[in-house]
């Protein structure tokens, strides 16, 4: 399955060609102007927040907050015509508690391992990480990639690293951060996407950052890597997913980065199986919009916390 | 990795999640008759007679139209004449405070504008919006700085404004060709006599009320309509200075030919035929949206639409493909929904002119291709059209289509585009897009065309001098070399 990589960093560029930051950046400005009213706003919102993966990561997690975050993820709002959210996101230690709370429901737990958000760790102790997360009852694992072995041009180590993760997930879904802003340019994630792709199974994920740096998840970043997608479609037939995270916080951006899935990657993609939001105060935003469009009014500002703590 | 056997591999551009209809509803503010803006005032013409200015959105009559006889064009000349005794020898600064005044009117009132122009020109309501309407007041905005600083337009030398100018605008962007003729003519000193096109009226005189509001001295422009008769008693006419004139190259060629020994001065903007060259190294998918850019805007009713593809031949099937993509998520319709990307052709005359030329091309052997979709049964569309299978010899490849078709030729080598780029009587536009830079200056250089975008298309700006090459005219709009051409230079 796993394809012979290109040696470097020159080749790999060569075969997956460049982007243009002005073109795409021109693109993306016009899922801005898209218009999405009534029906189509009450869709999206709905279809948003199916794909929620409700995240927290933070050093003062307990299983106290995970157990609301679970809660707000199996029902977000008292409206039983709203979805529960794709999945709740925690570290590792903390998958346990969440995989109790959400037993019997379809919310699924996704555990960030790999030494999360740096990646800085022997292969030998992220693979330990990622094995103990599956053994706690995780259901899908976001991983980081080695961005310092891409960017010296280590690029078979990287991808085997990938592989080597893959492995270890068995039936998990694997989510393959990138974190694009320490990639800088859209040809590099366009190159680590191709890179990562090509050792990715159907139904597993590419993704933008950890949510951990200065610049996350953009329309930008994320039509290059939809792009990526759609090529090695054709080239493979295989379906990568993709998840945008980090930086999304409103409504209206989630329904713009909804626009380019349709736009980019049609229908097929318009699914929790294959596209994600990595956010946690988004949800209560998509939430204030849907009662919004429900009752005509908007609430009042303490009705939906602005914070994620306190869901 | 799949088996042998190569399954079906396709995106599916349905309507999962459709976007409701998001029609602009802001009030266009349409009269039901119009009357020829004279000397600082609305009057009925002498000739009595007016026509009916139809949406091509629904084919529904919006308004009626004066026709100007000759005492009517005589009257606005006089008018103008007068003006100019004293417009011309106004401070700069003076002018300019009547340009600033005319932009920010004209922005104050952007979506009334935006609506107007296309109910009456067909466009889509966001082009109309985030393009034809800022950039006309940009255009203002822009020439208003002239004005007190234009003995820096040609340092050390005198300009001087030429007197009467007459100018003539096509109907692809009514109010923006109006900003691009009246602006720097004002800016100069000059006075004008401006008819717009017969089907696309209504913005012209729309925005003589904005000249109104904004008290600029009665006759400094004088707007006239009517169709082709009244378009020849402007050129013809003694006061005139100058023509200017934006539109079809056959009509250009008759206007230089009755302006021939009469000393009027001239400039055209005409056809055009534009190559969109596409080299194998170039970031394919941006490529693929510039040419979309370049051939659907404005339904292809732009002279300078990058008609004609050229495709580095290793890469041509890649871009089919990916471009056959794209056409999927067009949306063709009606040109008021803000999600609208390909609005109504802009008259039947039009639409008849395109059907005409698509059934060459099929006759002539290239290959059609048009996405599936539902187009309006009232009004005039056309779906976005690519042909393949295209020689340089067909009458696709050379026929200016003013429509949304796209011609896809190969090339080889860069010499071949070159060659096969500057094949043609026209010389308005190209487009070149390649990741390597000195092939970009090397292109820029060798191709024959007024205006070259690299990387990208259809951009356009205040500052950037517009024009072209021989059968697409002669004369610049737009920055410093916009000015001078309606200034005497001593």
């Amino acid at each position: 399955m796993i394809r012979k990589s290109p040696a470097t960093l020159r080749q790999l560029i060569q075969e997956v060609g460049t982007v243009d930051a002005i073109g795409i950046e021109e693109r993306v400005s016009k899922y801005g102007t898209r218009s999405i009213k009534k029906q189509a706003k009450r869709a999206g919102l709905k279809l948003a927040i199916s794909m929620v993966d409700l995240t927290t990561l933070e050093g003062k997690d307990t299983p106290g907050k995970v157990a609301s975050l679970c809660q707000k993820a199996i029902r977000p709002h008292d409206d039983p015509e709203l979805p529960t959210t794709a999945a709740v996101c925690v570290y590792p230690s903390m998958v346990k508690y969440a995989a109790a709370c959400v037993r019997g429901t379809s919310v699924k737990v996704a555990s960030v391992a790999t030494a999360f958000p740096s990646g800085q760790l022997p292969l030998k102790l992220r693979l330990a990480e990622v094995r103990s997360a599956v053994d706690a009852g995780a259901d899908e694992i976001d991983m980081v990639i080695n961005r310092g072995a891409f960017l010296t041009g280590e690029l078979a180590m990287v991808q085997d690293e990938i592989a080597a993760v893959r492995d270890c997930c068995g039936p998990c879904a694997l989510k393959v951060i990138l974190e694009t802003s320490e990639l800088e340019t859209y040809d590099l994630i366009r190159a680590a996407s191709r890179l990562a792709m090509q050792v990715l199974r159907e139904g597993d994920f590419i993704k933008t950052s950890t949510g951990k740096t200065s610049s996350n998840a953009t329309l930008g970043n994320n039509q290059v890597m939809l792009e990526a997608i759609r090529d090695h479609y054709f080239e493979t037939g295989i379906s990568i997913g993709m998840k945008p995270a980090g930086g999304i916080r409103t409504a209206k951006q989630a329904l713009q980065f909804l626009v380019a899935v349709k736009e980019t990657l049609g229908d097929a993609w318009l699914t929790p199986a294959r596209y994600r939001f990595g956010a946690s105060a988004l949800l209560n935003d998509l939430l204030r919009q849907w009662v919004k469009e429900t009752t005509g009014v908007y609430q009042a500002s303490y009705t939906f916390s602005e914070s994620s703590s306190a869901y | 990795m799949p088996a042998k056997r190569t399954p079906v591999r396709e995106l599916l551009f349905g309507n999962l999640w459709e976007y409701d209809p998001a029609p602009e509803t802001a009030d266009p503010n349409i009269q039901s008759r119009y009357q020829l803006f004279i000397n600082g005032s609305f009057r009925a013409p002498l000739t009595k007679k007016y026509f009916d200015s139809l949406s091509p959105r629904n084919a529904a009559k919006l308004s009626e139209i004066p026709i100007a006889g000759k005492s009517d064009v005589d009257l606005a000349y006089q008018a103008a004449e007068k003006a100019f005794s004293s417009w011309g020898k106004l401070p700069g600064k003076e002018r300019g405070k009547y340009l600033y005044r005319i932009a920010r009117l004209l922005q104050d009132r952007a979506r009334e504008f935006a609506v107007a122009e296309t109910l009456d020109g067909g466009k889509p309501i966001k082009e109309a919006r985030d393009f034809d309407v800022p950039m006309a007041a940009a255009h203002f905005f822009y020439h208003a700085g002239w004005a007190d600083k234009l003995e820096y337009v040609a340092p050390g030398r005198q300009v001087s404004p030429l007197g009467v100018i007459g100018q003539i605008i096509p109907w692809n962007f009514p109010l923006l060709m109006m900003a691009w003729k009246i602006a720097p003519a004002l800016a100069m000193g000059n006075t004008v006599v401006i008819k717009p096109a017969e089907t696309t009226s209504i913005t012209a005189l729309k925005f003589a009320q904005i000249l109104l509001d904004a008290e600029l001295p009665p006759g400094v422009v004088n707007i006239i309509t009517g169709a082709g008769e009244t378009g020849s008693l402007i050129v013809n006419h003694p006061t005139a200075a100058k023509i200017a004139f934006t539109g079809s190259t056959v009509v250009g060629k008759s206007i230089q030919r009755a302006l021939a020994g009469s000393g009027k001065r001239l400039t055209l903007e005409l056809g055009g035929k534009a190559a969109n060259i596409i080299f194998e190294d170039a970031p394919i998918d941006q490529a693929v949206e510039g040419i979309i850019n370049g051939i659907f805007f404005n339904q292809g009713h732009i002279c300078c639409a990058g008609s004609r593809l050229l495709v580095q031949e290793s890469i041509a099937k890649q871009v089919c493909q990916k471009l056959k993509q794209r056409l999927a998520t067009l949306r063709t319709g009606d040109p008021l929904d803000k999600n609208t990307d390909i609005g109504a052709i802009n008259s039947s005359e039009q639409l008849k002119r395109i059907e005409h030329l698509v059934q060459a091309g099929i006759d002539e052997g290239a290959t059609i291709y048009q996405p599936a979709c539902q187009l309006p049964k009232n009004g005039y569309y056309f779906p976005p059209t690519l042909f393949t299978d295209v020689s340089q010899s067909q009458r696709i490849a050379k026929e200016e289509i003013f429509g949304p078709v796209l011609s896809i030729l190969t090339f080889r080598t860069p010499e071949e585009a070159i060659e096969k780029a500057n094949n043609t009587p026209y010389g308005l536009s190209a487009g070149v897009w390649t990741d390597k830079g000195s092939r970009i200056l090397k292109m820029s250089t060798e191709l024959k065309a007024g205006v070259v975008w690299a990387n990208t298309y259809n951009k356009f700006d205040p500052a950037s001098p517009f024009g072209g090459y021989k059968e697409s005219g002669f004369g610049r709009e737009g920055g410093m070399q916009g000015l001078l051409d309606y200034a005497t230079i001593d």
